[in-house]
């Protein structure tokens, strides 16, 4: 697609977008579907507009890491599959997709959103260790707060699977009433800056042409507990502050879908 | 040793409920979803483009390519780790070569038309829904195509002829009380639609010969109705001229 990016930062300058939303909207329809792959512990379906993510949960009984004997862990993984856009090529993740999962990552494990000491059956030898894949399905911007709402509500729909008393193997294809110990729900929301203004949930197109941009996941009583910068351009401190209030109003927004 | 009434109540020949859809994918040429049971294929199609790396391409035509997928989370047991494996690699060889007969790219040389399959969830019979839905999602993309393939598993259970095997019919001696050391084969198979002719076949495990002609018999007539579904999922957007 040819793609005219000086037309959509003058259009950002007088507050405009090329499909017409208001710099602090989010596209719609805005969908959340779980329980969407009957071999995951937990997952869900993300759409933002015409963007499509996918998340799943598996968990498994590892040892627990030699520096925290009593707790679990949680891995978060993103592929960009070549299904959802020209733009990616099989092969393995590149910097997009580590970023991805990085930042959304952190958005659960910072935020102690899952009580690792909960996930801990025997100190310093089994522990229940939580990893969400995350796959875009169609890129069409905005995978950040997508896979953010996506791998959140495969966390809160996952449930434990059987463990069987004597052998200790996981039964896989029985699933138990327990859900995970989430202590908390971060809402990521990315705010993007093009031509000095802020705006939310970019197209593809003004992805492309952003200066700057500033992820902010935030719990339901707005504690903030990730952030992430990107992009060549910078922010000034007065920026970050409107940035977070912005952040913080459109996860509000967001987070009435996840029920 | 026997198998008697099917694990999920099926008739012998009946396939599990299907749903398929075009158009999944906005930002594919085509796409399509096809689910059968708790097996589930989405598909996109890119293409006719430049062929990466460049030393594939054809100056006669293009080129059709495959790729397959499982999602980590899709299989019954452990996460699967994402990236190629001989498997996958194997399967995406065996979808082309599915498809290959009925689709026509010589009026696009030096390019190609890649076909990429993921699957959320599955439950046995994953390539035969990989290549039912690519097989839609390329006519979804308008490539040229001379007829449509379908593809079901069908195969023996102990001593039962059946078609659209489930995981746990692929392990009857562990789901079946009679069935404990019984035989069972898988047979996967893809039908061109108007020539019937089958442009995939493996199999694995043990049949008689008289059996696997009795299993390709059922094949056939199973994989109608795969066709049937595709075809009302093309035909809800395209309309008959």
């Amino acid at each position: 697609m040819i793609t005219n990016l000086k037309t959509i930062k003058e259009l950002a300058g007088k507050d405009k977008r090329l499909d017409s939303r208001a710099l602090n909207e989010y596209r719609q329809p805005i969908e959340i579907e779980t329980e969407i792959s009957w071999t995951a512990e937990g997952s869900a379906k993300v759409k933002l507009g015409e963007t499509v993510v996918m998340a799943g949960v598996k968990l498994s009984i590892e040892k627990p890491y030699n520096d925290t004997p009593d707790e679990g862990g949680i891995m978060i993984n993103a592929e960009l599959v070549p299904m959802s856009s020209s733009e990616y090529e099989p092969g393995p993740p590149g910097m997009k997709a580590i970023e991805l999962a990085r930042v959304i990552d952190r958005g659960i494990r910072e935020a102690k959103a899952i009580d690792m000491k909960a996930l801990c059956l025997t100190p310093g030898e089994k522990a229940w260790f939580v990893t969400v894949d995350i796959i875009s399905i169609n890129d069409a911007g905005n995978l950040f707060d997508t896979a953010g709402l996506a791998v959140l509500a495969a966390l809160i729909n996952a449930k434990f699977p059987v463990v069987n008393k004597e052998t200790g193997a996981i039964d896989y294809k029985q699933k138990t009433n327990k859900s995970l110990p989430l202590t908390k729900e971060p809402v990521s929301v990315t705010v993007y800056k093009i031509n000095g203004k802020l705006l939310v949930d970019p197209t593809l197109d003004e992805e492309k042409a952003y200066e700057a941009r500033l992820t902010v996941a935030s719990d339901k009583d707005d504690t903030l507990s990730a952030m992430q910068k990107g992009g060549n351009g910078t922010f000034t401190i007065e920026e970050v502050a409107k940035i977070i209030d912005l952040a913080l109003e459109k996860a509000k927004e967001l987070r009435k879908y996840l029920k | 040793m026997a198998y008697k009434e099917r694990l999920d109540g099926r008739k012998d020949n009946e396939l599990r409920p299907m749903e398929a859809k075009i158009k999944v994918i906005p930002n594919a040429a085509g796409s399509a979803s096809f689910k059968i049971g708790k097996t589930w294929a989405i598909a996109a199609v890119y293409g006719p483009r430049e062929v990466f790396p460049r030393f594939l391409a054809d100056p006669k035509k293009g080129l059709l390519r495959c790729h397959y997928s499982m999602m980590p989370f899709s299989g019954s047991g452990e996460r699967i780790r994402p990236g190629s494996s001989r498997r996958a690699q194997e399967i995406a060889m065996v979808m082309t070569k599915a498809l290959e007969p009925v689709v026509d790219l010589s009026e696009f040389p030096n390019s190609v038309v890649d076909v990429f399959v993921e699957l959320p969830q599955t439950d046995a019979g994953t390539r035969c829904a990989a290549i039912s839905a690519a097989s839609m999602a390329l006519a979804d993309a308008g490539i040229p195509m001379t007829d449509m393939v379908s593809a079901v598993a069908v195969g023996m259970a102990d001593d039962k002829i059946i078609a659209d095997l489930t995981y746990k019919e692929e392990h009857i001696h562990e789901f079946n009380e009679d069935s404990k050391g019984a035989p069972v084969s898988d047979i996967p198979i893809a039908m061109i639609h108007s020539t019937k002719e089958l442009s995939l076949l493996q199999m694995d495990g043990e049949i008689s010969k008289e059996d696997l002609l009795k299993a390709l018999e059922m094949g056939k007539e199973a994989i109608e109705k795969v066709y049937q579904v595709q075809v009302k999922a093309l035909k809800e957007i395209y309309t008959e001229a």
